[in-house]
């Protein structure tokens, strides 16, 4: 099973493998959510969501439920 | 020679675009409305060389110039028209030196559409403690462009933006992208039907209306274009930003460098303290008891010398001017009215101060990402929070600051329950009737007073969250949900960006709600002293005969009073008395209800108006305060008890008295359904609640 922004845990990276699905909104792509990227998951919010990700340089929050539409490659640190 | 020619600040939101704008244009800038929308249009004159100036617009904060907000909409909307008067003829993208890669996205975007660009890298005060050195020679080589570096911390570099701008006339407009590599087929299609056009420009027509139907481009027809659906039409976007991307990152390559072990670690350091499940929230809940401590106690101070000022005046005016009709008006009706909004400076002032900083230091977006899933359980989104703290001062811009907001359905929640805060307006009110009806003495070192304003904030909170709640339950939401919120890294804010905000924004508020009291103050002043038939106009004559063992101020008193009851003013109020008795009110309460219904600020003035119409007393509010306690029934029983005055501030906490904020939700929602059900919804539930309270109370 292919692993999803969802599925890191704190401190944890991995390469974008496809953001390519329809209820990704285009603004996350503009901010550099595409595919061969970097993404760390920096913070998760009390209640663990939305998830404050570095996506590329690009420091961003998003919401668990968008993060799961994003597959990753996952890496350890 | 004094050629003016346009220049159009872009860039994306947090790059320090309006500190550039500010330091171009300094004091010389004003800011208006774009026609039938109200995204602000900042707009100022910059002096350049050789005697040369400059028309600086500062447009909004955009990521691309794929629009998915009205406010990113002007930008294309601009770009997109050759004809319209402030069409750049130069378009100068800012920056921010930490985040150039994905800040580039729309500086190639607007280069392909061959408009002469120059490139402003911003924050460069950051680069050192960043690990960032850039290779400018390169950078100007790969991307066709001129760079300024420019640090407005430092007031650095912009004496050379400016001579860059002066010479736009040799800057080239060579484009990034080949825009027909995107989809080779389809764009040679798109090529051969329009050849007179640019590509680029067809294609953004074409990718925008497919989410804004409604732009009027008359000029060109691209109706057979459109049969592309509008997943493939995003897919072409998707394909166009990795190209784009592909291209900035061969540019950066090789002239960009990041030691990250250079880099200082700040933003992490404060992250774990701010966003921290328990800090985090204990720190957010000092800083707004501060704004409210600054509101509420440290405003006062200004508050009351403004206070005093103006009933002086007022006693000014009428003792010097010679006495008549126009010396009443300009005494208790304009003077009164001017007051009444002036006073409100201090506390709208103190807290776009706070928000600004907040939102400069980039402190604003962890307490979005700390209340989100807490605010989306009651239907609304962490980005809520901000217009629900700027509903405290005015709901108006609270509701603007609205439209960050993605989810459609989260945002009109928000814009529906943003009102039940408790805005400035509704002080004035809560602070006369509280110090009328709520005895003194303390509660645990706390006064009952100051315990009832606070309770009276957390009802109109706790309001909001409640019929957000019951909204989120009614309401159909037939779009996915999402949020996208970039995480600036931290700033010391810029005292001249603050200052330059709270004076707008106070300026603004002062002069839009101003308008509107005033002319209330007039109209009611109007009212009051004029009426129908002998009993208003032979009142001196009936209450001489009728009270004849009395004279002098009693008999005036006793004049006044009859004439107020029988002017259109009293007429009006005796025919809604029966509607409001039941809530405890008399008329002439009643017709401090209607008058509020333009505006709720309007209520302490119309009650000094009503009170000092004709009287010999003095206006201040203190003397206002001590007729208010004397006022009785008829039965002689007194009209501001405790059951009537709690009657009145759960009213005034509940319903809808603002057509600034009918208007703006009409506006923003662009339907007059919205603002309609907040009237009536929120109208009724306060008529509802005051009622229970009363007849309970009593």
């Amino acid at each position: 099973m292919a692993f999803t922004i969802a599925d890191l845990k704190k401190g944890e990276y991995g390469i974008i493998i496809d953001s390519s699905s329809e209820d990704i909104p285009l603004k996350l792509l503009e901010m550099g959510c595409l595919p061969e990227n970097q993404v760390e998951l920096l913070h998760l919010a009390p209640f663990g969501d939305p998830m404050y990700l570095n996506i590329n340089g690009c420091h961003l929050a998003i919401r668990k439920e968008t993060a799961a539409l994003i597959t990753i490659e996952k890496h350890s640190i | 020679m004094s050629k003016q020619i346009n220049v159009a600040l872009i860039g994306n939101p947090n790059t320090g675009k309006t500190s550039v704008f500010n330091a171009l244009t300094g004091l010389n800038q004003k800011v208006g409305n774009y026609p039938g929308i109200t995204v602000d249009k900042k707009e100022g004159i910059c002096k350049l060389d050789r005697g040369l100036k400059a028309h600086i617009l500062d447009l909004p904060g955009t990521y691309s110039l794929n629009a998915s907000s009205l406010d990113e909409n002007v930008v294309i909307e601009l770009l997109l028209n050759k004809n319209d008067k402030d069409y750049p003829d130069i378009a100068v993208i800012v920056s921010d030196v930490e985040n150039l890669k994905r800040n580039l996205l729309v500086f190639t975007q607007i280069k392909d559409l061959k408009i002469p660009t120059i490139l402003v890298i911003n924050m460069a005060d950051r680069m050192k403690s960043r690990g960032i050195s850039l290779d400018i020679d390169i950078l100007e080589k790969e991307l066709h462009t001129k760079v300024a570096i420019v640090s407005t911390r430092k007031n650095e570099g912009i004496n050379h933006l400016k001579h860059l701008i002066s010479n736009y006339k040799s800057i080239s407009t060579t484009p990034c992208l080949d825009t027909s590599t995107i989809d080779q087929p389809y764009f040679d299609r798109l090529k051969t039907a329009f050849p007179n056009q640019e590509l680029y420009k067809l294609w953004l027509v074409i990718s925008q209306d497919a989410n804004f139907g409604k732009m009027d481009r008359n000029a060109i027809d691209i109706s057979e274009f459109k049969t592309k659906s509008k997943s493939e039409l995003k897919k072409l976007q998707q394909k166009e930003t990795i190209k784009r991307y592909q291209f900035i990152n061969n540019v950066l390559k090789i002239g960009q460098k990041i030691d990250v072990s250079k880099a200082t670690g700040l933003r992490e350091r404060l992250d774990r303290v701010l966003t921290h499940k328990v800090w985090g929230y204990v720190i957010f809940f000092i800083i707004l008891l501060t704004i409210f401590q600054a509101i509420y106690d440290w405003a006062t101070v200004p508050m009351d010398f403004i206070d005093a000022t103006f009933a002086s005046l007022s006693s000014w005016v009428k003792e010097t001017l010679p006495p008549g009709n126009l010396t009443d008006l300009l005494a208790e009706g304009v003077i009164t009215g001017i007051g009444g909004i002036v006073i409100f400076i201090p506390q709208i002032a103190f807290l776009f101060l706070f928000i600004s900083v907040l939102e400069e230091s980039g402190y604003m977006s962890r307490v979005v990402f700390l209340m989100d899933k807490i605010m989306r359980r009651f239907g609304l989104s962490g980005k809520s929070v901000v217009p629900l703290i700027s509903g405290t001062a005015c709901a108006i811009p609270a509701i603007m600051a609205t439209r960050n907001i993605e989810n459609w359905k989260e945002r009109l929640i928000t814009i529906l329950v943003t009102p039940f805060t408790t805005c400035s307006a509704r002080l004035p009110v809560y602070l006369i009737i509280i110090a009328l009806v709520i005895p003194e003495g303390r509660f645990l070192g706390l006064s009952y007073q100051a315990l009832t304003l606070m309770l009276l904030y957390l009802i109109g909170f706790g309001m909001a969250v409640f019929s957000a709640y019951i909204l989120n339950k009614i309401l159909k939401n037939n779009r996915k949900s999402f949020f996208v919120i970039e995480m600036p890294s931290y700033k010391v804010p810029l005292f001249k960006n603050v200052a330059l905000t709270v004076i707008e924004k106070t300026k603004t508020f002062v002069f839009e709600a101003g308008k509107i009291i005033l002319a209330i103050s007039v109209i009611l002043w109007l009212l009051a002293s004029n009426g129908p038939g002998a009993a208003f106009n032979d009142a001196e004559h009936i209450l001489e005969t009728k009270f004849s063992s009395i004279n002098g101020t009693e008999l005036e008193n006793k004049i006044a009073a009859h004439k107020l009851e029988h002017s259109y003013l009293g007429i009006i109020g005796k025919s809604i008395e029966p509607a409001i008795k039941p809530l405890g009110y008399d008329w002439k309460i009643g017709i401090g209800l209607v008058a509020s219904f333009a505006a709720r600020e309007v209520f302490v003035s119309t009650l000094a108006i009503i009170y000092s119409v004709g009287n010999s007393y003095e206006g201040d509010e203190n003397t206002l305060k001590n007729r208010m306690a004397t006022e009785v029934h008829a039965d002689g029983t007194k009209i501001f008890t405790l059951a009537s005055g709690i009657s009145l501030l759960l009213f005034y906490a509940f319903a809808m008295q603002c057509m600034g904020t009918l208007a703006i939700v009409k506006r923003e929602t662009n339907s007059w359904k919205w603002p309609i059900i907040q009237l009536v919804g929120m109208s009724a539930i306060a008529y509802i609640v005051a009622l229970i309270a009363f007849q309970f109370i009593n």
